[in-house]
Parts: C-alpha cells; structure tokens; sequence
C-alpha cells in the first residue's frame, strides 16, 4: 500500500455519516418497554383510584358548597362532616404519593446503565457503529422526558383530586406533603429521580445497589428541600397580626414582651396561668371561646409575630423548585455522560 | 495499511501497568493470534484498540490511522468481548434488529442465513442458547456488520472442543469470502496452530514477540542438533513464556544455553 492511499483513507472515512438518531428510538423502546410499562401501570393504578374516589368526593363537595345559607349550623356541619369523611385518605394518598418519583427514579433508571455495566453487555453496546456517547443520550434523554412528562399529566389529575380541599381555604398548597404533589413541581421530582437513578447506576455499576443509593438520594434530597430548603426560597413575611388567612404557610411563630425582646416558653406559660377561657359549645366538635390565648396574651402586654409564606406564592415557589431540579437533572445526567464517555472496560 | 498500530500504548489501573511501553503493528489480511498467560494484558490491549479504555500512556489508531474509539474506528472494527455477552432476554431475532439500528451497515440476509446453517432458531432468547450457540450469534453479529478488522477476545474460552472447531471455522470462512482481518486472544494455543498466520505474544504487559508466525517459527530450532526439526507455535510460546526476560522482536535477545532452543541463521 502506497503512502498517498493510506492518508487518504481516514479523511474519506471521517467524513462518513454517523448512524441517524432515530434508529436509536427502536432500540430504546425495545430494551426499556418492560421499565416503561411498569411506570405506565403504577401511575395507570393510581390515576384510575384517584378517578374513581376523585369522583365520589367531588359529589359530596358539590353538595356541601350548595349548602344555604351558607354560614349556618347546618352548613357548617356538613362542611366538617366533609372533611371528617375525606381528609384522612386524601392525606393519606398525598403521603403515598410522595414515593412515586422515587420508584419511578429507582426501578426505570438506575437499571438502565447498571445493567449493562453488571452483566458486561455494555461491551457490546459501545463498541457498535453508533458511539457509547450518543447511545447514553439516546436513552436517558427521550426515557427521561417520557417518565416526566407521565409524571406531568398526573400531577394535574392529583390537583383535580385535592381541589375541594384548597377551595375551603383551610388547606396550605406550600404544604410539604402536598405541594411537591402539584403545578411542575412533581414532574420535576420525577426528572431529577430519573437522573439520580442513571447516575447511581454508572457510578455503582450494580442494578440492586444501585436502586438502594437512588432511593436513598433522592430520599436526602426530598427530605433536605421539603424541610430546610423550600421555607427560604423567598424571603417570609412577618406579621404580628395572628389572623393570617389559613391558606398562608406557617413557618414559625413567637412573642416578643414590653422591651421587645422574644418571651421564652417559661415566660409564657408564666402568661398563661391567669387563663381561663369560658368556652361554649355550639356544634357537636366545633369550640368556640370569649378570649382566645393569643388574644390574652396580647392583652398582657405581650407582641404575637408569626412568620409565613402566603398561598400566592405557590407559582413562584413551583418555578424556583422545578428550575431548580431540572437544572439538577441536566447537570446529573451530564456528569452520567461524562462517566460513560471515560469508563475504562 | 497496519489493523492496529500502538506507539508507547500504556494503561494503568491504580498503580499497576496492565501494558506498559507496547509498540506494535499488526498488518492486514492477517489472523492475528494475540497470546499470553492470564493477566499479561491482552484484553487490555483489545479493550483499548476497540475504544473500550482510555490510554494511560502513548496511543492506539486502528485501520490504518483512525484513532481507536473514534466514529470511523467504531464503523470498521467489530469486536466480541470475551463470554460473548448479548442482552439474555432478547431473541436472537431481536439481537440481529438491534445490532442492524446501531450500525451503518448491516448485512440481514447473511446473517439470518448464518443462523439458519447453524440451526440457531431466530424467536429463542440468547440467555436460553448454548454457550456454543451464543458465542457464535455474537459472531454472527460482529460479521454481519461487514467490519474490515474482527477483534475477538478469548473467543474458545468457554467452549467444548466440537463448539471451539466450529467457531474457529466460522472465523476462516469470514476471513477467506470477505479478507477481514482477525485478532484474536487466547490461551489456547492448539487451536490457534491451524489459523493463525501472525503472532504477537504479550507477557506481563510487555510484547514480549511479534511477527509472521511462518517468520518466527524458521528462525527457532529445537535443540539438541541431531533431532532439529521445525518447532511447532505451541513449543515457541512455552519458552518465551518460560523466559519472560527475553524480550524478543523480532527474535529472542539473548542467546539460550540452557533453554531447548537457539536463534540460527
């Protein structure tokens, strides 16, 4: 062989097309459908349940909201009566909820690399035609999307549900058990377990270990944004009225004495001896009394200050929270790529 | 035009050199017969001529220049890991489908034809084929992709006799209808005897010999002089490997007094 055809040989082949992206999509669908259909029946179940009590529920709601005149015993009762019936399950369903993204990050995605890692066929994958790199994102990207956008239309099914609870005003949606539940920020969670998944499933390179670390991440990661995180994405209001409407999220609350500074709990309990309150009974549950101990309080010279986060801030905290996950999400599963881009065999 | 060529190839795994300082060149139209005791590095070697590992040191172009791992690397060169591994819950069917969308080329016809001849039935799963049937599938597949060079790690590892025959058969027919260039590791050297007409011979991370194996085996004699006869490859790789010092390209370095052998001519 002449020299001339040897260095002509690479330019020639260089310039050769790459396999077309969408002959990934069959591959995809083909080794990931199992994984897919298994998304598919848990949010299929549980969309059909929340359908089904969904329904019953918004009958009974209806009812309640045309009670007249509103305002009376009789409207009062039904209301409470509503909400003995349905709460505890609605509550209940919101806390089970709360594992989805976690299964769906732990069992359709951490597999979907380690797999191929533990049983050695990521040897045959990547040394095909199509380059390990475009292969990764071949899977995870349009996989990653499916499991999102599923996780999306749910969501909105789950906020159909939960409504009536929101109407009554009595209900926080920045609630930790509920709010994640809603607007983009479920969908969000889904992406981000997915991306957790993948990257554990790369970096443990065992499918069983590796569903174990998912959980446990995003587990970190839920808990770490429902408790610490979420209550300063915006700066909270304080207020020293004690009549914030029910709707507004609590974050803590406090008494400062005549010289400004905070009371202790020694100090108000000190207060509260020379409270009594004359209650009367006006419902079968409902209390009603003269002198409330915030009230009492107040009028001994001490100053109610509550911070919180009002309901109208739920839009800007589902953006903040999803921006943030997808930015989480991208930066995951880039670092994923990477990993594959430079894994020794 | 040279299959695979390294310059100074190194990889390390945490302190220690799985190949260290490897400077060879393989040409084409040749079945290169990779040998070495376990852990001299020869899968090394292949993981970083197919793209499967990064160099430490130095570097690795396949196919006369392309750099190993490199889109025009991938096209030509296709590679069966050692066990053979296939994705055990699809059909074989399904493997020749997913092999056909990760590739440029794919040959559909030879392929089903293939395994027709060698009554591997296209719906059964590759988990539930014999270790025999599955290494010859992830043959099927790698030579249905038309590759100019077919790299193959410890391709009769775990095979019975009949299943090593066989696929060794497989590889020659490949070889002989298309010329494609095979590298193949293994320890089993009986079976390499009949096929393999280049030898490079690796031994604690080193290349320790390479050359035309008609080459190498005309320049050693048995000794002692009154039963020289030509010395089969078999014979050639034991005393290398029982000298590891003797770093040999393309003939031993040093003369051997004690040893069955001597570099005449």
């Amino acid at each position: 062989m002449t020299a001339s055809t040897m260095t002509a040989q690479p330019v020639r082949d260089t310039s050769l097309r790459p396999v077309p992206w969408r002959r990934m999509a069959w591959v995809t669908w083909r080794q990931h459908r199992a994984a897919l259909a298994g998304v598919a029946a848990l949010l299929g179940a549980l969309a059909a349940y929340l359908v089904i009590t969904g329904l019953r529920m918004h009958h009974a709601y209806a009812a309640v909201t045309a009670c007249h005149p509103a305002g009376s015993l009789a409207c009062s009762n039904a209301t409470s009566d509503f909400e003995h019936a349905y709460w505890p399950t609605a509550e209940a369903i919101a806390a089970l909820l709360q594992a989805v993204p976690a299964l769906i990050g732990a069992f359709a995605a951490a597999p979907v690399l380690a797999r191929e890692l533990e049983t050695g066929t990521f040897r045959y994958a990547w040394t095909q035609g199509f380059g390990r790199t475009r292969w990764t994102l071949a899977k995870l990207v349009p996989l990653a999307v499916t499991v999102a956008a599923a996780a999306g239309a749910f969501s909105v099914l789950f906020s159909w549900y939960f409504g009536p609870f929101f109407a009554q005003g009595q209900q926080t949606p920045l609630a930790p058990t509920v709010f994640d539940l809603r607007g983009v920020a479920f969908a969000a969670w889904t992406l981000a377990a997915f991306a957790i998944g993948a990257l554990a499933g790369t970096l443990i390179r065992r499918v069983v270990p590796a569903i174990a670390a998912t959980l446990a991440a995003w587990a970190g990661l839920a808990l770490a944004a429902g408790l610490f995180l979420r209550q300063h994405y915006l700066a909270p209001l304080v207020t020293h009225h004690p009549s914030v409407p029910g709707s507004a999220w609590v974050l803590s609350q406090w008494y400062t004495g005549r010289n400004g500074k905070p009371l202790s709990q020694a100090a108000i309990s000190q207060m509260l001896r020379g409270y009594h309150p004359a209650s009367q009974q006006i419902g079968p549950n409902t209390f009603h009394s003269t002198v409330d101990p915030v009230g009492y309080l107040t009028q001994h010279g001490a100053t109610y200050w509550m911070s919180y986060q009002p309901a109208s801030r739920f839009w800007p905290f589902q953006w903040i929270e999803g921006g943030g996950l997808l930015a989480l999400s991208l930066l995951l599963i880039a670092a994923t790529v990477w990993l594959v881009r430079r894994r020794a065999a | 035009m040279n299959v695979i060529e390294a310059k100074s190839l190194g990889k390390r795994y945490g302190g220690t050199w799985a190949l260290h300082e490897c400077t060879l060149a393989i040409p084409a139209g040749r079945v290169t017969a990779l040998v070495g005791p376990n852990g001299a590095g020869k899968t090394t070697l292949l993981n970083l001529a197919v793209g499967l590992a990064e160099p430490t040191a130095g570097g690795v172009t396949v196919l006369g220049g392309r750099p190993a791992g490199s889109p025009a690397a991938l096209d030509g060169v296709a590679f069966v890991a050692q066990d053979a591994p296939l994705y055990k819950n699809l059909s074989a069917a399904d493997m020749l489908h997913l092999t056909r969308n990760l590739n440029r080329r794919f040959d559909q016809g030879y392929a089903q034809a293939r395994l027709g001849e060698l009554g591997i039935p296209l719906k059964r799963k590759a988990g539930k084929l014999s270790g025999g049937q599955q290494a010859q599938l992830a043959l099927t597949l790698a030579l249905a992709r038309r590759p100019r060079l077919l790299v193959l790690d410890e391709p009769l590892a775990n095979l019975d006799p009949l299943a090593r025959h066989d696929f060794m058969a497989s590889v020659m027919t490949a070889m002989a209808a298309d010329g494609v260039s095979v590298v193949l590791s293994s320890h089993v050297l009986a079976e390499l005897e009949r096929v393999a007409n280049y030898l490079v011979l690796i031994s604690r991370g080193r290349v320790q010999l390479a050359g035309e194996v008609n080459d190498l085996l005309a320049r050693h004699r048995l000794l002692p002089e009154w039963q020289s006869r030509r010395i089969s490859l078999e014979e050639l790789t034991m005393a290398y490997l029982r000298e590891p010092a003797a770093a040999a390209r393309p003939g031993p370095a040093r003369s051997w007094d004690a040893e069955p052998m001597e570099v005449p001519r």
